[in-house]
């Protein structure tokens, strides 16, 4: 930047870079989003994959075109109608609250903290993550089942040895949307989150309009690089396959 | 296979999972009758009287704007994708899984990457900033959308199709209009429908490639950041889940007549946030 006329000059250098690296603050901010997009990740695989193996394998045909149209829908409504009430739910004087005096529970003020955050972005991302997993266990044959009990495996062993490892590319490939798209966004922290919400996202969103774009560009590299490598490991363990 | 418990805990734990996703998307429409301008549970008094009131001179511009950006992204996504997706799949050329491989990138990067890199480039060019930007960042990801589609499609159905059509002596149009169309139309209404609502509801990218407009995103997004005209956000909320259901549903029975894979349903999802 021209500290004369305030323009953005191009100059080719690293320096841009170089800022981010030896401030801590933009470490923090770098980990909390990383931190959070892995949380979520995780919360989504916890909450889909026995919802997944009921529609694959439990559910009967009416049942599961209703799940997978439930699981379905919400995806498409207005993804800040979706920020928007979770902030009415979680506020002081809102149901959440109201549900835990009823049934006699001590209030939890979770509202404009990353606990909200994180249960949002588990919230609107969840069925990017049932989707996959389920379509990866549907493609699990009865026969490999059947084939590992009459060698003599018991339920778990069953689940764990054989179910797993099929079903893990469909995981991985979930947890692609999931991981992505909580790493470049900004929105919900900033409608939802308190001042230490703060992702990598809404430090760009800040940029904008002022003499930062160019340190915005190089601090947005940062989810670049990281779904750069994730990719790649997601290749390796099979993932695209599931998509 | 699996034993009783098992079932009854899987069936339970699904339930819930439904219901998590659920009674949130009940609440809101809820509260569009909430009579009081404060919006707090319970609600004390029901009332239709802000359905008259958000049908303000803003939200209508916003909407119409919206509507117009959707049209035209969706217009080029069926276009540019539709042909990207024949020559992926018919012809073998050098650079082809780049080209897939980049065409299919807008949905894997987060949406931040893509929002900074238009401004950027619209920034970098002197190119200021209007509707055709915004509709220029739609199409990147809505393209993405009725490529997918059109391309499970194509993979599905056999070429040997249009070598008995020549066969035959139908002519190049002939083989469009009785072979190719019949097979296609299914997956790009599909695809133009998805792409729609994706471009409908983008905020990410638009707030980067917008200038002064607002769209009904944008919009709404304002006055939750301001905490203004919350009960005109309720409406919308209202209107908007009713009437991107009917669209979602439509192109979920095509989707399911013509069989596309859960990958064109995620992928198509996943564009919408991207």
């Amino acid at each position: 930047m021209d500290p004369f006329t305030s323009e953005v000059r191009h100059i080719w250098n690293v320096d841009n870079y170089r800022l981010l690296w030896d401030t801590s603050a933009y470490h923090s901010i770098a980990f909390r989003t990383i931190g959070i997009a892995a949380a979520v990740t995780l919360a989504d695989a916890i909450l889909a994959f026995p919802l997944g193996y009921f529609m694959a394998r439990i559910a009967g045909g009416r049942s599961r075109a209703f799940v997978f149209v439930a699981v379905l829908l919400p995806l498409w409504s207005s993804y800040l109608i979706r920020v928007y009430i979770w902030r009415l739910i979680l506020n002081h004087d809102g149901v959440l609250n109201w549900t835990l005096q009823k049934v006699g529970l001590p209030a939890a003020n979770i509202g404009y903290t990353n606990w909200a955050v994180w249960l949002i972005f588990t919230y609107i991302w969840l069925p990017f993550m049932v989707l996959p997993v389920y379509g990866a266990l549907e493609r699990v044959p009865d026969s490999f089942l059947e084939a590992s009990r009459d060698l003599g495996a018991g339920g778990w062993t069953t689940f764990r040895r054989v179910v797993l490892p099929l079903a893990l590319p469909g995981v991985i490939a979930g947890s692609i949307f999931t991981f992505s798209l909580t790493l470049g966004d900004y929105i919900t922290p900033l409608l939802a989150g308190g001042a230490s919400s703060q992702f990598i996202g809404n430090v760009v969103y800040d940029s904008i309009g002022t003499q930062q774009t160019p340190f915005a560009a190089a601090f947005a590299a940062v989810p670049l690089v990281v779904m750069g490598v994730y990719l790649l490991i997601a290749r390796r363990l099979g993932a695209f396959e599931a998509l | 296979m699996e034993t009783r418990a098992t079932r009854v805990a899987l069936t339970i734990w699904s339930a819930l999972v439904v219901l998590f996703l659920w009674i949130p998307l009940a609440l809101i429409m809820l509260y569009a009758f909430n009579k009081s301008n404060v919006e707090s549970w319970p609600i004390t008094s029901f009332s239709t009287h802000w359905f008259h009131a958000a049908w303000t001179a803003e939200v209508r511009t916003a909407l119409w704007l919206s509507v117009r950006v959707g049209l035209i992204a969706t217009g080029i996504a069926l276009a540019l994708g539709s042909m990207a997706a024949f020559g992926v799949a018919r012809f073998r050329f050098f650079g082809r899984e780049s080209i897939s491989f980049l065409l299919v990138l807008p949905i894997a990067l987060p949406g931040i990457v893509t929002a900074i890199a238009l401004n950027s480039a619209f920034v970098a060019g002197n190119i200021t900033l209007s509707t055709w930007t915004i509709v220029t960042g739609h199409a990147t990801f809505c393209v993405v959308v009725v490529y997918n589609n059109v391309l499970a499609r194509l993979r599905r159905s056999s070429p040997s199709l249009l070598e008995a059509s020549q066969d035959l002596g139908a002519d190049g149009w002939q083989t469009f209009r009785f072979v190719i169309w019949p097979v296609l139309s299914g997956a790009l209404v599909a695809g133009g429908l998805l792409a729609f609502a994706l471009s409908f509801d983008e905020v990410i990218v638009t707030y980067f490639t917008a200038g002064a407009q607002n769209t009904l995103p944008l919009l709404i997004f304002g006055y939750i950041r301001l905490g203004q005209q919350l009960p005109v956000v309720n409406v919308i909320a209202f209107a908007m889940i009713l009437l991107t259901a009917i669209p979602v549903l439509l192109a979920q029975r095509l989707v399911r007549d013509t069989g596309v894979t859960v990958r064109g349903a995620a992928a198509a999802a996943q564009a919408q946030q991207a």
